[in-house]
């Protein structure tokens, strides 16, 4: 565990050119390997700002940001793709998938996206993936076939096709009924156990955020509390 | 399979209803294009054809007599004289074989067929008709009309004794092959010949016109003792005929006028034909641009957030570029294969349709294998240049804001 997953050192992040609104206002973050961490705060407080400079899908104004230990200033376009296609799965809120694609296709295209090309080997690791979370015998299945938590597995699997040291979930059960939540969280639990992939879960579910190892609360675009998970029946400290 | 190749075929899969109407669009355009070429072609050739079967392609003859008044200018004296100019008569083209063997050396020239022309006078029994009396060599003769093929009866074998007349003539004076006309210069006594041939040319005015016999007949009765009043040329290129006919008049000084120049009008006509068909087929083409590139630009605004989560999984720009430009060329070619053969059968279709009164076809619609590949080529290229557009729009996505908006 020597280089952290995530390390963020005084990210600020701004927008507009004339009238400047900062949303991130000097972010201190470090995520390692095999952690599994709840990202939580009010809506504008810039969770999503923060998730898509994590996600390498925008860049800080300023600050030092690494991912998977490779620092990201030094990075042009493609490198960013790059860094982003081996070091990072997305889990989405609305799962994401491409409705023309089936099941494997969808979990194949991180695959597909590296190689850039397709190729018959993919096949066998895209439906072992499939087995894994739980959706034996539905490679072939287009997503509108799916119910929305066998979408959210589908995506969990594209997520870590390519078996990525980092997983950034944005509201991974928001729109799922609380059993069927709790299923998916089960999922990413057991790839976070079983192959030590760090998830950050960007959630709004306090039960859940009680569920991680770690909740960051992010106020005003800064981090107001960073604390380890409060083991249940134990007495808060404070 | 590339992943552009994969991801293009899914889109196109996906938005199945879009391609196949886009695709059907395209078709219908590249058949306009290809029916429409092929059918002023068709028109063209066969109107060309028509006009040239009997009419040398080049007619070399010598200058015109003009008179030239031996009075010069004088400082100081008005001089009013009206020049009475001299009637043309029959003339040889001076040294005419040393001509031929000049012109049948030149590029461009097929044929070479000297001729002794004149008017005349055809008389049986109390019919008498004008005509002009070609005397020919018949094989070289052959080579610039196709009067063997279109001969309707008896055998083309003009000689001293015997001619080749035409069928309205042939009517008008009442004879069959076999039978006997007297030929005469006008105002002379001429002499009997045995017709033994008669031809339908597929011009009136030629069939009721031309007498045919050999060299010597006609230059014997024209007066015209081993000479000949002009030569036929054939050319290769018949829209080149211009350039040999100046070419003709630089060599050996000799007047030479091309069918263009006599069929001025036609000319023109067939010019105008073919830039109106070639301006229709361009607003075709822009058509079906405007259309591919319309289903493709809303098929990236539809797709933003599928762009966006391909870009966040690690596809590179190229490729979303990419993406694009492959459905832009697969619709176009999918369009050009289709829409030749949806050309290629109205083609054969209208000649089916379109028959002379005596069922023969009209004119000949033939798809060649040239404006296949023209046609394709241009699809597959408008296509592309069509996709350019939503391709960059594509390229240019921002990940993160095509997530969030999705």
């Amino acid at each position: 565990m020597a280089e952290p997953v995530v390390l963020l050192e005084g990210v600020r992040k701004s927008y507009g050119d004339t009238v400047v609104t900062e949303v991130l206002k000097g972010v201190d973050l470090r995520v390692d390997r095999g952690e599994f961490a709840a990202l939580v705060g009010p809506s504008g407080s810039g969770k999503s700002t923060l998730l898509n400079l994590l996600g390498l899908l925008d860049r800080p104004t300023s600050g030092r940001l690494a991912i998977a230990g490779e620092d990201t200033a030094g990075l042009d376009d493609a490198g960013l793709t790059r860094l982003r296609g081996h070091a990072i799965g997305f889990v989405f809120q609305f799962h994401h998938l491409l409705p023309g694609l089936s099941a494997a296709e969808n979990v194949m295209m991180p695959m597909i996206a590296r190689e850039g090309r397709t190729s018959r080997a993919m096949i066998p690791r895209a439906v072992a993936l499939l087995d894994r979370v739980g959706l034996e015998g539905r490679a072939d299945a287009r997503p509108s076939a799916l119910s929305g938590g066998q979408q959210q597995r589908v995506a969990i699997a594209r997520a870590l096709a390519l078996g990525p040291p980092l997983v950034l979930a944005d509201e991974p059960t928001g729109n799922l009924d609380t059993k069927t939540a709790d299923q998916i969280f089960d999922v990413l639990r057991e790839f976070n156990r079983e192959l030590g992939v760090a998830f950050l879960i960007v959630t709004h579910d306090p039960r859940l955020a009680a569920r991680c190892d770690r909740t960051i609360d992010l106020v005003d675009g800064a981090i107001v509390s960073d604390r380890p998970r409060i083991a249940e029946g134990a007495a808060p400290q404070r | 399979m590339p992943i552009s190749w994969f991801l293009a075929l899914r889109f196109l899969r996906e938005g199945r209803m879009q391609s196949v109407l886009i695709v059907a669009g395209v078709s219908v355009g590249v058949a306009v294009m290809v029916f429409l070429s092929a059918l002023i072609d068709g028109l063209q050739s066969s109107l060309v054809a028509q006009t040239l079967g009997t009419q040398a392609h080049v007619v070399v003859r010598p200058p015109d007599e003009v008179a030239r008044p031996l009075r010069r200018p004088e400082a100081g004296v008005a001089v009013a004289a009206r020049v009475e100019q001299t009637a043309q008569r029959a003339r040889s083209i001076v040294g005419w074989q040393q001509v031929v063997v000049t012109l049948a050396a030149m590029p461009g020239v097929t044929a070479v067929s000297p001729v002794v022309s004149g008017p005349a006078v055809a008389l049986r029994g109390n019919a008498t008709r004008a005509v002009v009396l070609y005397g020919v060599d018949p094989d070289r003769f052959a080579r610039i009309y196709p009067v063997r093929q279109r001969m309707v009866a008896g055998r083309f074998d003009p000689t001293s004794t015997s001619c080749v007349i035409g069928r309205e003539l042939a009517v008008d004076l009442g004879v069959v092959v076999g039978d006997r006309v007297r030929l005469a210069p006008v105002g002379g006594a001429g002499d009997v010949y045995l017709v033994a041939g008669v031809f339908d040319l597929g011009n009136r005015e030629v069939n009721r016109r031309w007498v045919v016999v050999s060299m010597r007949g006609a230059q014997t009765m024209l007066d015209l003792v081993g000479g000949v009043s002009s030569v036929d040329l054939r050319v290769r290129e018949i829209f080149a005929a211009d350039a040999v006919a100046a070419d003709v008049t630089a060599r050996t000084g000799l007047v030479a006028d091309s069918w263009m120049k006599t069929n001025a009008q036609l000319l023109v006509a067939l010019r105008s034909q073919a830039s109106s068909s070639q301006m229709i087929q361009f607003f075709v083409i822009l058509a079906v641009a405007m259309g591919i590139a319309s289903v493709l630009v809303v098929s990236v605004v539809q797709k933003g957030k599928e762009i966006g989560i391909l870009r966040a999984m690690g596809t590179a720009r190229g490729t979303v570029l990419r993406v694009f430009l492959l459905q832009g060329a697969l619709v176009g070619l999918a369009g050009s294969v289709l829409g030749t053969a949806l050309g290629a059968g109205l083609g054969a279709g209208f000649a089916a349709a379109a028959r002379n009164a005596d069922g023969s076809p009209t004119f000949p619609i033939t798809v060649s294998l040239a404006l296949v590949a023209r046609s394709a080529g241009v699809a597959f290229l408008t296509g592309v240049l069509a996709a350019t557009l939503p391709a960059r729009r594509a390229a240019r996505l921002d990940p993160a804001v095509a997530i969030r908006n999705g």
